[in-house]
Order: C-alpha cells, then sequence, then structure tokens
C-alpha cells in the first residue's frame, strides 16, 4: 500500500517519543530558537529543579525584541530592556547555548534569522516562544509557537506535549497579477476563512501559486498562518526549497546535502495524500489588500469598499462595530485615500531582502509625503548588510526613509519604536490589534511593503498598481 | 508540586467579547521583565485606561476567580504573560466559547482550567453575574459542569487536558523529564540528528 499521509503526519509520526497519560502525543523538537523575551523564566524553571538543556546544540538564541533599532550602545536607555538583554547572555552562558547576540552578524528577527543560516531544514519540528515560528514552515517543516513553561520543557526534553491537529489543504491556484504580492495572499486567506477559522488545524498551503513562489514569499504565507488560528501552516519541499538552502551554514554540506535533499523531497504529501479539509481559491481574485479593522481577519481588496455591519454573521457583529469604531471609519467607504501618519516597512513577515527590494522600487525616485514619518527596518543583519550592498539603503534615505537597524522594532513596541497617540500606521507587519504598535489608541493597517511605500510617499492609502512601471506592451 | 484540580469555586467576572488578543490582556510594553511576578498589575492594563467600567475595574469583582470570555480568547502572541497575568490577578479557570490554541496550551501547563460552554449559557451567566456579583460559580472539571445556585450547564473541555487537571498530572515537565530514555532512542532514528550520515 502506498504512503497517503501527508507531510505533517508523516513528520508527526517521526518525531512521536511517545502517549502520555493524559493521550497527548510527547514530541521531538529537532530545531529550538529562543529569544530575549520568552526565555529568561524558562531558565529559571531548569535552575529550580536542577534540571540542563539536554541537547544544547539544538537550540539557538538571537535577540530581536527589546533591541533599539537605532542606537545600539549598552548599556541601552531602557533598563529593562538592558536587563533582558543580560539576562539571555547569562542563561545562555551557564547553560551552553549559542546566542548570536548584537555583535554578531549574523542576529535579526528570530523568524529571519533562522531560515538564511540553513537551521529551518525541511522534516524537521521547530519550536519557538513566539507565535510567528509557523513562518519555518515554508520549509516543509512543522513548526509551532510556545509559551514559557513550554520552552522550559524543550529545553529541558527537546520534547513538547502536544495534540495533534488535523490537517486542512488550502489549495490557491493560478499567477498573481502585477502588484499583487504573498503579503496580499495571507491575507486573502484569512479573510475567506476568518481569524477562528483555522483553530485546531495545520495548514497545508499547496497549488500552483504557491509552487511559483520564492521561499521568502512562502515565509510571508506561512509567517501569518497564527493569524489564521491555525496552530501551524507549511508548503511542502521542492527544489525552490533545496536550492535556498545549499550553502546555507547550518545545513548539510556536499554528499550528506544531497542525501538531505532526497529525504527532505520524499516527505511531500503525495498526490493521492489525505486531508481532514480542503479550500480552493483562485489567484486571480486577490488584488492588493488593506486591513480596516483591529484584526487581521478585518480587509478588503483596495479598489472595495469597507464591507456593510450587516454582511457578517450576527454574532460577529458587535466586533465589527467595536473595530470600526476604533478605527474611525465606516461601513461604505473606501481605504483608498485614507490618511497615514506612520510607515513601517519590517517585521519577520515582510522583512525580507525581497520586501525591501520591492518597497524600494516604488520609493526610488519619489519623497515621503510631508508629515509621514516612514521607517525601514530589515529582518536580519545579513539582509542589512545585503540590501546595502544592493544600495537600496540609498534609495530609501534619498526618499526621505529612515534606515535602521535588525529588530522587531514597531511590530509590537516593545523598543523605542512606537506610534504616538492616534497615529495611524500603514505597516508591512502581522498584527493590527488595539495597542498593538505602542500607543494604546494607534491604529495599524495591514498591507505589503510595496503598498506602504506606496502609502508613504502619497501620504494615504494607495492602490500599488498604480505606480508601478507598466509591464510589457 | 501540582495539585489535583477537581472544581474551581468562586464569584466571577466577565468579558464576552470576541477574539480577544494577548496583547489586549497584556500590552507588550509589560513584557520587558525576567519574571512574571507583578503581572497582575498589567492585566487589560490599556483597556482598563480607557474604560473605567472595564469588568476588571469593578470594585466588585476584585475577587473573582473565574473569567467568563468569549469566542478564540487569547488569539495571538504566544507570551505565557497573558495567562500569568490572568492567574496572579486572582483568576483560577475561565469559562469561554471557544481558545486560542497557544493560549489554551499556556492555561494547562499552568494548572488554569480553561474549559468552554455555549454562547447562550455564557450569556445567561454574565446576566446572573451583572445582577449578583457575589454569585458563586462552580466549574467542576471532572463532571464537565458548572453550577451556578440551582442552575446547572454542560461544560467541555478537551480529555488530554481535563484528565491531566484532575489527576494533577498537568506539571508536564516532570512527566517529560522521565521519558528522557525515549526521548534518545527517538531522536537516533531521525535522520537530521546524526547528520544525515545514515
Amino acid at each position: 500500500m502506498s504512503d497517503t499521509r501527508n507531510l505533517f503526519n508523516k513528520v508527526w509520526d517521526l518525531h512521536t517519543v511517545g502517549t502520555l497519560p493524559s493521550g497527548q502525543t510527547q514530541l521531538f523538537i529537532g530545531l529550538h530558537l529562543i529569544h530575549e523575551v520568552t526565555s529568561p523564566q524558562a531558565f529559571d524553571m531548569l535552575r529550580e529543579r536542577g534540571l540542563k538543556v539536554m541537547y544544547p546544540d539544538r537550540t539557538i538564541a538571537t535577540v530581536d525584541h527589546i533591541v533599539p533599532t537605532d542606537n545600539q550602545a549598552r548599556p541601552f536607555a531602557d533598563g529593562l530592556a538592558e536587563e533582558m538583554m543580560s539576562a539571555i547572555e547569562k542563561n545562555c552562558r551557564e547553560f551552553g547555548v549559542t546566542l548570536l547576540d548584537l555583535k554578531d552578524d549574523r542576529q535579526g528577527i528570530v523568524h529571519a534569522v533562522g531560515p538564511e543560516q540553513g537551521l529551518t531544514q525541511p522534516g524537521v519540528t521547530v519550536a519557538c516562544g513566539d507565535s510567528h515560528t509557523s513562518t519555518h514552515g515554508a520549509f516543509g517543516t512543522i513548526a509551532f509557537g510556545i509559551g514559557t513553561s513550554q520552552v522550559a520543557h524543550v529545553l529541558a526534553t527537546q520534547t513538547l506535549a502536544m495534540n495533534r491537529p488535523q490537517v486542512k489543504r488550502v489549495e490557491v491556484n493560478g499567477e498573481l497579477a502585477p502588484g499583487v504580492f504573498a503579503k496580499d495572499v495571507i491575507l486573502y486567506i484569512i479573510r475567506r476563512l476568518g481569524v477562528k477559522g483555522g483553530i485546531g488545524y495545520a495548514y497545508e498551503y499547496a497549488g500552483s501559486t504557491f509552487d511559483a513562489m520564492t521561499m521568502e514569499e512562502r515565509m510571508t504565507v506561512c509567517n501569518m498562518s497564527i493569524e489564521g488560528g491555525a496552530r501551524c501552516g507549511y508548503i511542502n519541499p521542492d527544489e525552490t526549497t533545496v536550492e535556498y538552502l545549499r550553502g546555507r551554514p547550518f545545513a548539510p554540506q556536499g554528499e550528506a546535502f544531497e542525501k538531505a535533499a532526497e529525504w527532505w523531497l520524499s516527505l511531500a504529501s503525495p498526490s493521492d495524500a489525505e486531508y481532514d479539509d480542503s479550500v480552493t481559491f483562485d489567484a486571480a481574485d486577490i488584488e492588493p489588500t488593506v486591513t480596516w479593522g483591529i484584526n487581521p481577519g478585518q480587509s478588503v481588496g483596495v479598489s472595495e469598499e469597507i464591507p456593510a455591519v450587516s454582511s457578517y454573521p450576527k454574532e460577529e457583529q458587535t466586533g465589527v462595530q467595536e473595530a470600526l469604531s476604533f478605527m474611525e471609519l465606516q461601513a461604505g467607504q473606501s481605504m483608498q485615500g485614507l490618511k497615514i501618519d506612520v510607515a513601517f516597512i519590517g517585521s519577520c513577515t515582510n522583512g525580507r531582502i525581497s520586501d525591501l527590494r520591492e518597497a524600494a522600487r516604488i520609493a526610488e525616485g519619489n519623497q515621503v509625503a510631508p508629515g509621514v514619518k516612514a521607517l525601514v527596518v530589515p529582518g536580519s543583519q545579513q539582509i542589512l548588510k545585503q540590501a546595502e550592498e544592493e544600495g537600496l539603503h540609498k534609495i530609501f534615505e534619498a526618499a526621505g526613509f529612515e534606515w535602521r537597524a535588525a529588530g522587531c522594532s514597531m511590530c509590537l513596541a516593545m523598543n523605542p519604536d512606537k506610534l504616538q497617540g492616534r497615529e495611524i500606521c500603514a505597516s508591512s507587519s502581522n498584527r493590527n490589534f488595539k495597542g498593538r504598535q505602542g500607543s494604546p489608541t494607534g491604529r495599524t493597517l495591514l498591507m505589503s511593503p510595496a503598498m506602504v511605500a506606496a502609502a508613504a510617499v502619497n501620504g494615504c492609502v494607495t492602490d500599488v498598481r498604480e505606480m508601478l512601471e507598466p509591464v510589457g506592451v | 508540586m501540582p495539585s489535583e484540580i477537581t472544581t474551581v469555586t468562586g464569584t466571577a467576572v466577565h468579558l464576552l467579547l470576541d477574539d480577544i488578543d494577548t496583547d489586549r490582556i497584556i500590552p507588550a510594553r509589560y513584557l520587558r521583565c525576567v519574571s512574571f511576578d507583578g503581572l497582575h498589575d498589567h492585566v487589560f492594563k490599556d483597556d482598563r485606561e480607557h474604560d473605567p467600567n472595564h469588568p476588571f475595574n469593578d470594585e466588585r469583582h476584585q475577587d473573582a476567580e473565574i473569567l467568563l470570555a468569549g469566542r478564540n480568547f487569547g488569539c495571538g502572541s504566544s507570551r505565557e504573560h497573558a495567562p500569568q497575568s490572568l492567574m496572579r490577578w486572582g483568576i483560577r479557570a475561565i469559562v469561554a466559547e471557544s481558545y486560542a490554541e497557544i493560549f489554551f496550551g499556556n492555561c494547562t501547563s499552568l494548572g488554569i482550567p480553561a474549559v468552554t460552554a455555549s454562547r447562550e449559557d455564557l450569556e445567561k451567566l454574565v446576566e446572573t453575574v451583572k445582577a449578583d456579583p457575589a454569585a458563586q460559580l462552580t466549574v467542576d472539571i471532572e463532571k464537565k459542569q458548572l453550577t451556578d445556585g440551582d442552575t446547572t450547564i454542560p461544560i467541555d473541555i478537551p480529555e488530554s487536558a481535563r484528565h491531566a487537571l484532575v489527576t494533577g498530572q498537568w506539571d508536564f515537565l516532570s512527566q517529560l523529564v522521565e521519558n528522557r530514555d525515549a526521548v534518545k532512542t527517538t531522536a537516533e532514528r531521525i535522520p537530521y540528528m546524526s547528520g544525515y550520515a545514515n
């Protein structure tokens, strides 16, 4: 009989240590990524019980959330941030974990670092105390965001107690139109399936639209699986995956690489794989997308109007009203022309080199609109270096954008980059929750990096397609 | 050591809204800490400051031990600081229509039963609590029911979490540690653990 298991189930089965008394699976975790925010208490839990890190080589630490993106001199101006920084340095030293700190040119947002260093490989189970760990699923991993107690579990035992989710195949077919990016695809999926649609599921993204994507685009899609409520999301490994990993520092080298590649490709879900549920969308229906509300499912295509409250199911209408009132928007209104105060290009969703290139294409030869503060924050020091080699920083600076050091920056504002008061931010990040960008009353509009750049130069939400060079005849 | 958690009895505080994310439960700026101590001060910080009538501001709910919530409660960030802040504020059980999964897992790891009830029953419970903030509710995890005076409503919780709580085995760390030999055996059969040499 042929093996009709999808990738998720194959990888899950391979990593199953056993069944716990609760009925949960004890699952082996192949790659554990940690950062300064959710790890200090976990190390203390190990200290309290006299436990060591079981496989120190399988954990890699970096610093991202609290890192200032302008002045990085130590000690940091923020004493609390400095304390967290000292804690991760001490913990990694004491427990024998490799730390990629600010002095290491491999430092960056944890979900940028894993892939670019070749740590994230198909068939690996990945865990990190950060919900956007789903990013790593782009490589055909199963990757879970976890809490701090679970970080302690992985440190001490390299395992987690987990319930096996069901697997839902989310298929998108067709070519994306110019000006439509991976970010628009995932915002569209979340809008269609809802922010709770993924509860209980792992999403397998499949179909010709994802097949044609680069690894960076796939990462953007998988990154926001959690925003759709899914426990994780992944894309089957293919030649694109293999070629991305070839030659990366932590990837196997030489003959071992070829052996690894063969195994990676064998993990992909077969054409007759079984799923618990499936849904299909057409890429032609996706246009540049903007959120208007306070959760990532509350979005519209840029040419559309904000839907009527009555078009939502009755039980959602209170939330829709709350969102409209917080955002000071109205049903029937177009997002185009809405004035912005801040433009933020960066984050684990869209802070990679291809994102910066797309944004630079729009920024080049233009000027940030008067009164708009615009930030470009590369996802990692490696991305920053690459961008500078390509001269992207000069394009941004000439256009009036601030060019910053690598970190999470204004995605969640645990660092000095924050919205003030009621500011409206066009943002390439992943969450438009109330207060997410540092001001309790600040407002976030999620969109692709190119759309953010377009909003920055026009001072308002703009259809990026109007700014693209005509292609062909 | 963890204890068996079969019932939680206490007064309740209500927050029957959907999609309450963990940034709202505890805004990110309060995650600048190296211990969970003191997080109770920041629970729903921004919402409370902007809404004097927020249930967590209400004097009558300050001793509440049961939180009534809506759908997809605890979505967004995986921060354990969210259930930690609720627990340190005094919450010992949550009754909601549904949960985001990471939040649910974090609650179970802390010994906080996070049970579900129907919207209709939750709405009735909220009315009860509004009318009488001193009303004592009992969440019975073992029997999967919630009693409010003479009324009993069904509640649900995934069997794995129910089992872990009622048997006092919600401290997964000690269970996982016990199986370390099996962990090593598993690691040996995984191709990347041997550098794809086998």
